[in-house]
């Protein structure tokens, strides 16, 4: 599935003002960097609770598909900027993982 | 503990850069600029791929365990080779230092996602050849072979 059609549900926002023409190939949920860095793939899209400058540098060196923030966990501007820099997307929702990856289910993204 | 030598002779391009102590917000700039090098010079993508996350580790490994270091990339022929090297408090045991899983990080850079334990695993999985030497109290040199 496209970033666009996540983002055409109105419960998934876009934070960083990037281009949205990229395809989610799969997802994964982890906090902790260095685990995402061994076994995420190109076009993943990665939750995390992690919103802090850093997402922004692994996202954008293994070409993930997008960040979700979720929770409405809030972000903070520099990483916005930084994200929109490297153009990163970086993605809000209300929903918590599980409900990003109920979304994703239905979706048929399995 | 084997020595690790960098040899220049022969290569086509050197690449330098710093990394300072806990400068969090700028960790990943060389990494990102080193990858973008390698996209100009039409690198394969996979090969890209692993040395992007390699330098990463490395360079957020200079961030929070030492006192702040280099990197330096050289791209030959036939291979690409990068060497880590900073001043810092060093590594006790390399062999404990290597297992997944193990980490002395502290829990303020837990609570921002570090401190897996799997920083050092990642970089050897990506390299062709890895090398680490370190003496306590000195300094940690790590030295990264992605063959072309
Ligand atoms: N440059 C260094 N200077 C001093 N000690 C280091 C250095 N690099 C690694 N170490 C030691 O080796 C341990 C393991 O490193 P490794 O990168 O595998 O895990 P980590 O950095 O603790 O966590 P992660 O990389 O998963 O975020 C570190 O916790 C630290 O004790
Ligand atoms: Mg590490």
């Amino acid at each position: 599935m496209n970033l666009k059609e996540l983002l055409a549900d109105d419960r998934f926002e876009l934070l960083s003002g990037t281009t949205t023409d990229r395809e989610i190939l799969n997802t994964r949920c982890c906090d902790l960097l260095s685990w995402v860095m061994a076994r995420g793939s190109q076009g993943t899209a990665w939750v995390t609770v992690q919103a802090h400058t850093n997402i922004v540098a692994v996202a954008s060196l293994l070409e993930f598909a997008c960040i979700i923030i979720p929770e409405n966990i809030n972000v903070e501007k520099d990483v916005l900027d930084k994200a929109h820099d490297e153009d990163v997307a970086i993605v809000s929702t209300p929903l918590d993982s599980y409900g990003i990856f109920q979304y994703f289910y239905e979706k048929g993204l399995r | 503990m084997e020595s690790i030598s960098f040899n220049e002779e022969g290569s086509l391009m050197k690449l330098e850069y710093d990394v300072l102590k806990e400068d969090f917000s700028r960790a990943g700039e060389a990494s990102s600029k080193i990858k973008k090098v390698l996209m100009q010079l039409g690198i394969d993508s996979k090969i890209i791929r692993r040395i992007a996350i390699a330098t990463y580790e490395a360079e957020i490994n200079v961030a929070i365990h030492s006192e702040g270091g280099k990197i330096f990339v050289l791209v030959k022929d036939d291979k690409i080779e990068v060497l880590i090297e900073d001043v810092g408090p060093g590594i006790e045991n390399v062999n404990l230092a290597m297992t997944e899983g193990y980490s002395t990080a502290t829990q303020q850079v837990r609570e921002m996602g570090f401190g897996a334990g799997m920083g050092l695993p990642n970089m050897k999985r990506c390299s062709d050849e890895f090398y680490i030497a370190s003496k306590v109290g000195e300094y940690t040199k790590v030295k990264l072979v992605m063959n072309l």
